[in-house]
């Protein structure tokens, strides 16, 4: 096969073949086509078959050709194409010369680069997030002392969003943990003769850790992504911006409501969830252990104690807030496009389980220093 | 000499610390109608997001009545400014009426019992009587773009910014929008900024217009649409103003 490329002088050949310039070429090193590296050369003649019909394979890859020789000063000369494509050449020149200028997007091989910009990313993210909290903490005063610009329709929808809607999930979810907990634990504790301790297996383990976090599991996936969807799209709408020209600013009328709302519900619904897991377990445990409801009953009323009630409860009040600012943070800083809805989303949702579990951690690791 | 309702010096706009103007200087009148031009994406929605404070200016200052945007607003004061936004921006989970009354109650304009009314009767000024309980969702695009118009109208600022009114309205909206925006500034004495493309709008509105040269990375021009058309010192300024259709020039 005759070679593509062939210098004569300052003037390099382009050979275009009789069957055409084939498309995978266009993802190959020019270098491994013939075109040696640092070729220097004023003209770029193209040599095509008589009356060859150019299609746009063609005319990429003399682009890409023209892109490889051509200097800052686009002084290259092309001939031997005709003078529609020609133009269109000079186009993709122009086009590609604007690319280098606005480019800034890493190279995608670099994977140190951009662990470093992830890092960096993640560094910003981060540092807004605190700064969202900071805000939120410095209007709550004002919340408390009902002088914060929200409007009470929006309070009671979001109340109304985060309570009894979410309630026959909330006792679905509990009902079935409390169930489970006390077969596993029958099965186990029958064999030892410490059936009857089913009941504190289920009673504490649900009220200290379990219903805190299924309840902030649910309430992540269905009111936190709520949350995000709402404000990305509001972000999207430029209704966002629309609310700051009026001198509002989002956090005090958007977050704050939702932060509230979700942060006085959340111990509530604690104590709705308990019940429903504690039942849960009463319901299987009773007749697989033989057990009297009221000795169940009994039982996890000595194991329980306020301490883990209140643990509970303050762990209730603490996921909600973080439910609702992951949420609201992740729908405030969403691309302003359909896409970045949807990412705004599943990125509440994943973050806000990854934290409740991490700040489960810490409330374990606080509690057992201070012995409660 | 009467303070400029709107003062430019020497500013800078961008995202990231990335320049995409720089030294744009200039002082708008009050009651003046003042364009904002420029090729697709020479910084004409990045200069307005900044002087409307949604971008902070990467140098130079901005002033309104001879106080800066912080000064208006401190103590959660309002801007001295409405924003018309390209999509209207209205909020969609309340009427139309309540979108006009929030920002009122927001900023405790008025007495609770007359916000309705005052809301009322922006609607009307736009067109729109008798649409108020009805959700942005239901409304056309003008109407729309009205309906937002009234609530950048809502606070009686001195100042409206248009950003791009005309865009996605059929030829005779757009007319009507531009016959409203007159008639806002000379009957409510109201400056007006407006981003746009829309030549007709431009020569029909239009007292000054300020061109950004995208390339330069600079304003290359200020002054009467008309008169840049003929004597702009950058050939992209005249070549732009000149771009109309045949039935507009025989018009």
């Amino acid at each position: 096969m005759d070679p593509l490329f062939r210098l004569s002088g300052h003037e390099l050949v382009l050979r275009v073949p009789d069957d055409g310039i084939r498309a995978d070429w266009l993802a190959r090193p020019l270098a491994e086509l013939g075109l040696a590296t640092g070729t220097a050369a004023s003209v770029l003649r193209v040599d095509a078959p008589p009356a060859w019909r150019w299609s746009s394979t063609d005319a990429a890859f003399v682009s890409a050709v023209v892109r490889e020789l051509d200097g800052p000063a686009h002084a290259l000369e092309v001939r031997g194409v005709p003078r529609e494509l020609e133009s269109l050449l000079e186009v993709a020149r122009e086009g590609a010369g604007a690319a280098t200028t606005s480019g800034g997007a890493l190279p995608r091989g670099d994977i140190r680069a951009r662990a470093g910009a992830f890092a960096l990313a993640a560094a910003a993210d981060a540092r807004r997030f605190v700064e969202l909290l900071g805000e939120v903490m410095l209007l709550l005063p004002r919340a408390l002392a009902l002088r914060a610009r929200i409007r009470r329709t929006d309070l009671w929808q979001m109340l109304a969003e985060c309570g009894h809607r979410a309630l026959p999930i909330v006792a679905i979810v509990n009902v079935l943990m409390g169930g489970i907990l006390a077969f596993v634990g029958a099965v186990e504790l029958e064999d030892f003769g410490a059936g009857i301790y089913v009941a504190n297996l289920v009673g504490i383990a649900s009220v200290r850790e379990l219903t805190p976090i299924l309840n902030a599991i649910v309430l992540a996936g269905r009111t936190g992504a709520s949350f995000a969807a709402t404000l990305a799209t509001m972000q999207g709408n430029e209704e966002i911006d629309a609310l700051a020209t009026f001198g509002v600013p989002a956090v005090e009328f958007l977050v704050l409501p939702r932060v509230l709302a979700l942060s006085l519900l959340m111990p509530l619904t604690f104590l709705y969830g308990c019940v429903f897991a504690l039942a849960g377990g009463m319901l299987v445990a009773t007749p697989i252990l033989g057990l009297s409801g009221a000795a169940y009953a009994m039982q996890t009323q000595g194991a329980i104690g306020g301490a883990n009630f209140a643990i509970g409860a303050l762990k209730a009040l603490v996921f909600g807030a973080v439910v609702a600012l992951i949420g609201c943070h992740q729908g405030l800083r969403a691309s302003r496009s359909a896409a970045g809805v949807g990412a705004a989303t599943t990125s509440a949702v994943v973050t806000s389980i990854i934290a409740v579990i991490a700040l489960d951690a810490v409330f374990a690791v606080c509690a057992h220093a201070l012995r409660i | 000499m009467a303070t400029p309702a709107i003062s430019i010096e020497d500013v800078a706009v961008g995202y990231d610390g990335a320049r995409v103007q720089t030294g744009v200087s200039v002082d708008i009148e009050r009651g003046e109608i003042f364009a904002v031009v420029g090729d697709s994406g020479s910084g004409k929605s990045t200069l307005l997001k900044t002087m409307i404070g949604l971008l902070p200016p990467l140098g130079g200052r901005i002033r309104f009545d001879g106080r800066s945007l912080d000064e208006h607003m401190q103590d959660g004061g309002a801007p001295p400014f409405g924003v018309l936004f390209q999509n209207g921006a209205l909020w969609t989970s309340m009427t139309v009426e309540e979108n006009v009354v929030l920002p009122m109650e927001l900023q405790r304009y008025a007495t609770p019992e007359a916000r309705p009314a005052l809301a009322r009767f922006k609607l009307a000024l736009v067109g729109l009587a008798g649409r108020e309980g009805l959700s942005p969702a239901s409304l056309s695009g003008g109407m729309r773009k009205r309906a937002a118009l009234a609530r950048a109208l809502a606070l009686d600022p001195s100042v409206l910014f248009l950003d791009e009114p005309s865009a996605g309205l059929d030829p005779l909206t757009s007319r009507r929008l531009d016959r409203l925006i007159t008639g806002l500034r000379d009957g409510l004495g109201i400056t007006v900024v407006l981003v746009t493309h829309e030549l007709e709008s431009l020569y029909s509105i239009a007292d000054r217009m300020l061109f950004l040269d995208g390339e330069a990375h600079r304003p290359v021009a200020l002054g009467a649409p008309a008169e840049l058309a003929r004597h702009a010192e950058s050939a992209k300024v005249r070549e732009f103003l000149r771009t109309r259709t045949p039935l507009a020039e025989a018009a």
